[in-house]
């Protein structure tokens, strides 16, 4: 019997459900046969249940609903009235379903009230005064004992003849019965369809096999580990399947637990509903994507914050209709929800079209709850002033209304959806309406990570918020400078302000900014850097909740096993921005002293390399600091244009390009690529697979024949190719020079090179280290000048020709004016050769003129330069 | 039937010590007893929280009780173990100075705490046994893991 109840309790809330919403609709649609039948069927099933398990209240009240609304059946016009009643009704029916889901009985307690009203409407419709109170007696069946079938028929009551009947002659119309809370999407893909089969599951049982799996992808890690550090191990191929089968058996238990957005939407028709009546708006409510799947543990976190967004954008967002009229809009205000899937998050909009955000009072509140100062939000732009409704106890609603004057804000919905790991955008366009953007993971279970290394301890970073690795480096470009204590990066076109992981972390408060990588962390719109000591590599890491011990700790997400056996934390990255606000200004100031320039000599240090396989099975590497993004896309995104292969990237549009020079993309599915920047061109190179960043001396064997080879290298004990990137630029865009001119770098064992552009001078150091010359970088030329005057010697100057402050001419001027370096071989590049440029350096004092794509010509007119200066 | 109302009042503890106090815990709240290793710190985190540690694949957060009852650091032992305990369905290890025999005790000898008790000691404790050569203290698991307030509101 426990069995049962159980069964009919989970099934009756869920018809009751699809009741509210169906008879929603049934209002909007009154002529809609369909729609009510259904509601019928579910009512009647629900009161034949009832009587079946002797559960008399419940009937009674099933009952008098279904018997209104068999009126409306025979073609009476339902009023607003009666709706509210049969809703009023079915809430009725849930608290008693909810009390006997507790107590295993039906609670005790007295429907007369409702039963009555249900009876008076009934009259009403029927044009009859209301109905003499023995017939409510008759109602008020809390205590009578069910007799379903052998009674006379009630007044308005339907025979069960008839009702086998309207069963008959009713189409069954399953998609329906899914599809009700979606009325915008498309029928056709959901919904029960003849032969497929389904299964209740408890929950707890997907629950167990969840974290089963877990347990098994953390032990596959192990093992993957352990192999990874052993050469040609026989474990190695079954270890690949086994890899792969567990893939595929966590990617089959994650489908289970995925549910439909629309299940979290299904009361909000009813929510909006009630509202409107109460506010007096005319309010619609459209629902795009119900069929998205979610994690159900994320579902359940964000249905809360779903509708409370809903109830403020009825309550605050809509105007009255003569608000509306009056600015020339449509009475009926409109509030749209939509969800899909973007990469591995699932994007929800919840717009409305109602006045938008009050961006003065929003100012006027932010100052006198101090959350900034007069002067602070003067200098803010509007997207800014309006994220301050996510601060803490922010309500700009002055009167308490209450639909939406609980109490809870729209801080209580940040914090629910940054503890899922989500984030949340506001827009709002004055008269025009509010919209929410809010993106959350696919699932929580399962994450890849970047570990990282910083004092000592490793972190876990989530893979989804970082946007790139950037190799600290003292010389040149990628280094910290401070405006005042702040420590900022400059990378491409903006200001990045970083701070050290461990100075988050509180573990310690000194040591420069010079050395380690910077993570670059885009999230909520924000991007900075965490400058760490080491980056390791990326990892699926289960992710599990942390103790509550440790929950109040707001840089942390979870914590995870790794695949070695330790315990590592995870970072959260809204956690790090919140307090790198509040650490950047302060303690850095320590750290100022360090990181003056000094010039590196590049043949020491050890490069940081990403390794890849692409087109053979040969490893390839390439320097990390010569890529700036790692991409993955669609390969259906890949276009087709004049002949090359292009994909439209960040508003641009980039040529993609293969190793063995004819693009070979993969059929479907995803595309790796790393992408190549130089100011704002990019190109973008196609890799079958990622497969580690490490950090090398890179001792380059040249020797290569094939073209875009520099040369090979040992790299974790197996030989490596290393990729000239160079090679593939000309490919991509022949006229890669014509943008404007970037700092230089040079050559040390006896070459200076002098190049504005971190990607020339990336790409031609190693050249001239696989050509055996020693390669000092610097940016400017005014910076060799210097290193000249300090007293360093070479045998050679490498330098660009389109330089910001100096330019290669003036340069070449300033070494043929001094006597040390009078003699000293200067070989120019530059993406423009023309007979005038030549004249003009030669009159400069260059010694030769390549164009910067020709290597092969740069190292021959080093090679004889410096032959002819050593002979001299 | 005397012996059965005896048995009914005997209750079993773990008995560990921390800075030469003697603690007992109820045995049915200790899981296992082990050897820290491994231990990953965890930065911000409260003092009493000397790290977390991955045990049989669950993780563990291992509560430092010295720190926790501000006992100082002085005379630590060289290698302290942990007394592995469940709480609201999360893992906790007690990082103690030592862990001694399982004691099978009369509830009848139990004292209720000295008034002038140190107060975080008596925070966590729920009376004093008088064995005979030291004075036991019974600790109360979800207190001195500071959770009993959390689980009570």
């Amino acid at each position: 019997m426990d069995d049962l109840l159980r069964e009919f309790v989970t099934e009756t809330n869920e018809s009751l459900d699809v009741v509210d919403v169906e008879l929603v609709r049934f209002e909007q649609e009154p002529s809609n046969a369909k729609i009510l039948d259904h509601i019928f069927r579910l009512v009647h099933t629900i009161k034949g249940t009832c009587g079946f398990l002797n559960l008399p209240r419940l009937e009674a009240l099933a009952h008098a609903a279904e018997t209104v609304m068999g009126k409306f059946r025979s073609g009476a016009t339902p009023s607003t009235q009666a709706v509210s009643l049969i809703l009023a009704t079915i809430d009725r029916i849930k608290d008693i379903l909810a009390a006997l889901e507790r107590e295993r009985r039906e609670p005790d307690g007295d429907d007369a009230d409702l039963i009555t009203s249900l009876v008076t409407v009934l009259d009403t419709i029927d044009g009859q005064p209301a109905a003499p109170t023995a017939s409510v007696a008759d109602y008020a069946i809390g205590t009578l004992v069910p007799q379903v079938l052998e009674r006379p028929l009630r007044p308005g009551e339907v025979s069960l003849d008839e009702l086998e009947r309207v069963f008959q002659e009713t189409p069954v119309d399953p998609i329906l019965a899914r599809a009700h809370a979606t009325p915008v999407k498309e029928k056709e893909d959901d919904g029960v369809r003849p032969g497929v089969q389904s299964l209740r599951v408890p929950l707890e049982t997907l629950e167990q096999l969840m974290t089963t799996v877990s347990e098994l992808v953390l032990t596959r890690n192990q093992l993957l580990e352990i192999v990874r550090r052993q050469e040609d191990s026989e474990f190695k191929v079954p270890l690949q399947r086994l890899s792969n089968v567990t893939a595929q058996l966590q990617e089959g238990v994650m489908k289970t637990r995925m549910q439909p957005i629309g299940n979290a939407w299904q009361k909000l028709p009813r929510i909006v509903r009630d509202l409107s009546a109460e506010l007096g708006k005319q309010i619609d409510l459209e629902m795009h994507g119900a069929e998205t799947e979610l994690d159900r543990q994320v579902l359940d976190l964000i249905k809360d914050p779903l509708t409370h967004m809903v109830r403020n954008s009825a309550d605050h967002g809509l105007e009255t209709p003569a608000e509306r009229r009056a600015a020339g809009k449509p009475e009926h205000g409109l509030i749209r929800l939509s969800a899909y899937q973007e990469g591995g998050q699932i994007v929800i909009e919840i717009a409305d079209d109602g006045r938008g955000l009050n961006t003065e009072r929003i100012k006027a509140k932010a100052v006198s709850q101090g959350l900034a100062s007069a002067a602070e939000v003067g200098k803010l732009s509007e997207t800014q002033i309006h994220k301050f409704i996510f601060a803490p106890g922010f309500s700009t609603a002055t009167e308490v209304t209450s639909v939406s004057g609980r109490g809870v804000g729209m801080d209580v919905v940040g914090n629910n959806i940054d503890q899922i790991g989500g984030t949340i955008d506001v827009r709002s366009i004055a008269g025009e309406g509010v919209s929410f953007i809010i993106k959350i993971p696919l699932t929580l279970a399962i994450v890849s990570a970047l570990i990282v290394e910083a004092g000592g301890e490793r972190f876990a970073i989530p893979q989804l918020s970082v946007s790139e690795l950037v190799k600290l480096r003292s010389d040149g470009e990628q280094r910290i400078e401070y405006i005042k204590d702040t420590a900022v990066l400059r990378l491409r076109d903006r200001l990045l302000p970083v701070a050290k992981l461990t100075t988050l972390l509180g573990l310690d408060t000194s040591g420069a900014l010079n050395s380690g990588f910077i993570v670059v962390i885009e999230f909520d719109s924000q991007c900075f850097g965490i400058v760490v000591d080491s980056v390791f590599h990326t990892e699926e890491v289960v992710v599990k909740p942390m103790s509550s011990k440790l929950r109040n700790i707001a840089m942390f997400s979870g914590n995870t096993i790794l695949g070695d056996g330790a315990v590592i934390m995870i970072i959260d990255p809204n956690g790090v921005v919140q307090s790198i606000g509040a650490t950047v200004a302060t303690q850095l100031a320590a750290a100022a002293v360090a990181a003056k320039d000094q010039p590196s000599t590049a043949a020491q240090a050890a490069t940081s390399l990403l390794l890849f396989r692409a087109g053979s099975s040969q490893q390839k590497a390439v320097p990390l600091s010569l890529i700036t993004r790692l991409e993955e896309i669609d390969t259906q995104t890949i276009e087709l244009s004049n002949g090359r292969h292009m994909v439209q990237y960040r508003g641009h549009l980039m040529p993609l390009v293969g190793l063995d020079n004819s693009v070979r993309v993969k059929g479907e599915g995803t595309q790796p690529l790393l992408v190549f920047s130089d100011g704002s061109r990019s190109m973008a190179l196609l890799v079958d697979e990622i497969v580690d960043i490490v950090e090398e001396h890179l001792d380059i064997e040249p020797a290569s024949a094939s073209p875009g080879v520099l040369g090979s290298a040992i790299i974790k004990g197996q030989a490596t190719e290393i990729i000239d990137v160079g090679h593939f630029v000309p490919e991509a865009f022949a006229d890669w020079f014509r943008g404007a001119g970037r700092p230089a770098s040079a050559a040390k064992p006896s070459v200076l090179l002098v190049d504005d552009s971190p990607f020339y001078r990336n790409m031609l150091m190693p050249v001239l280290q696989a050509a055996g010359y020693e390669v000092t970088a610097v940016a400017r030329a005014t910076e060799a000048l210097d290193l000249i005057d300090k007293g360093r010697t070479f045998n050679a100057v490498v330098t660009d020709i389109e330089m910001p402050e100096m330019d290669g001419f003036a340069f070449a001027e300033h070494l043929r004016a001094d006597e040390r370096t009078a003699a000293l071989p200067v070989v120019a590049l530059s993406a423009v050769v023309t007979a005038d440029f030549v004249e003009r350096g030669r009159v400069a004092g260059f010694d030769d003129y390549v164009a910067k794509f020709d290597r092969p010509g740069l190292i021959a007119a080093l090679k004889e330069q410096i032959g002819m200066s050593a002979a001299a | 039937m005397t012996a059965s109302y005896d048995e009914q009042s005997m209750s079993e503890y773990v008995t560990a010590t921390v800075a030469g106090q003697r603690f007992g815990l109820p045995i049915g709240r200790v899981q296992d007893v082990f050897v820290p290793e491994r231990l990953t710190r965890v930065p911000l985190a409260a003092p009493e929280v000397a790290g977390l540690l991955n045990s049989r694949g669950r993780i563990v957060t291992l509560i430092d009780v010295r720190r926790r009852l501000a006992f100082g650091e002085n005379s630590r032992a060289e290698q302290p173990m942990a007394i592995g305990v469940e709480a609201r369905g999360e893992s906790y290890g007690l990082l103690v100075d030592a862990v001694g025999e399982v004691l099978k005790l009369d509830d009848r000898n139990i004292d209720v705490n000295p008034v002038n008790l140190d107060p975080r000691l008596a925070d966590v404790s729920v009376g004093i046994h008088r064995l005979d050569e030291q004075l036991l203290l019974l600790i109360d698991v979800d207190r001195l893991l500071g959770l009993a307030e959390k689980a009570a509101a």
